[in-house]
């Protein structure tokens, strides 16, 4: 494969991380705040307050403590695309070399 | 009040030390069985793809969308990892990205996040799974089937999810399950409508640009 082809048959690696970080700013903005279903259950049928709080705090909620707002989801949910990305492409390549 | 999102996955304290423990025994060994096989059959080619899965889920699960009654839900990914990575690339990605929103997040408990994983990934990636191959050997062949059968094991994924979680929040007597599953069922077979259009919109949106994509990963892993 020449060069040219391989780096186009991998565009759409960055295509795809380009979308998700998309999703992610876009979910800063426009996701429900509302309850999702489990807690709106926990909630009507009493069992919320049962929940207890972590035990430490990183990015806690899709925020980047000391940021407000929009941004900080933003960015709290690009730091996580990151993340995952980079922890599953590390575990999938030692794992695809044992083959 | 953040305006979104907000912690969406079960915290430490819903389920009881001994169910949580269980559900943490039944996904280390699933997650190890999953470790197994993808190092049997992975593709050094379809590395990226899983990496790629993972990134999107972890975006698209930020995504609270509103369902009837003041009450949101959001994309699982389950069946769509599943779909494009084999059961057990779906699985190691579902719990990565599950473990990372509990770990580095604060979204689901640390002591629950067994019963997070197996609940929200393993039910989608081999429950939901059987369920597509089955509905789109019956419905006329995986290639023609895809799209329809992975929506329709999605939407289903979503609600033996709800179930299971309802299930195990009565054996740790949270709750009774006469409540807790006629409510968990009733607002998740709405939220499994969103499951199973997001991911038909996925794979077609991958089938329509770069259908070799949607095999190269799945390897002898089916």
């Amino acid at each position: 494969m020449t060069a040219a082809a391989a780096r186009a048959s991998r565009s759409w690696i960055w295509v795809a991380l380009a979308v998700s970080a998309v999703i992610a700013v876009l979910a800063s903005v426009f996701a429900s705040s509302d309850p999702d279903g489990l807690e709106r259950v926990a909630e009507d049928t009493g069992f919320l307050e049962r929940a207890q709080g972590a035990l430490y705090e990183i990015l806690p909620d899709y925020t980047i403590p000391g940021v407000e707002g929009t941004p900080s989801t933003a960015l709290a949910g690009i730091a996580g695309i990151a993340l995952v990305f980079v922890l599953m492409l590390a575990l999938s390549r030692v794992l695809a070399r044992r083959r | 009040m953040l305006a979104a999102p907000q912690p969406l996955h079960a915290p430490d304290g819903f389920l009881s030390p001994a169910i949580a423990l269980a559900m943490w025994a039944l996904t280390a060994i699933v997650v190890a069985i999953a470790v197994r096989r993808v190092s049997r059959t992975l593709d050094e080619r379809a590395v990226p793809l899983l990496g790629v899965m993972a990134a999107f889920i972890f975006a698209a699960q930020m995504f609270n969308f509103p369902v009837a009654g003041g009450t949101s839900g959001h994309l699982l990914g389950g069946v769509l990892a599943a779909v494009l990575l084999g059961p057990w690339g779906g699985t190691l990605v579902m719990a990565c990205v599950v473990g990372v929103q509990a770990l580095v997040f604060q979204d689901g408990g640390l002591v629950v996040m067994g019963a997070n994983i197996f609940n929200m990934g393993v039910v989608g990636t081999l429950g939901g799974y059987a369920l597509y191959r089955a509905v789109a050997a019956v419905a006329g062949g995986e290639a023609r089937m895809r799209v329809p059968a992975a929506a329709i094991a999605a939407w289903a994924s979503v609600v033996a999810a709800a179930a299971l979680m309802a299930v195990e929040l009565a054996l740790s007597g949270t709750t009774d399950l006469a409540i807790a599953l006629p409510a968990m069922l009733g607002v998740h077979m709405l939220i499994g409508v969103g499951e199973g259009l997001i991911t038909a919109a996925a794979l077609g949106f991958i089938a329509g640009t770069r259908a070799d994509l949607l095999t190269i990963a799945r390897g002898g892993a089916s």
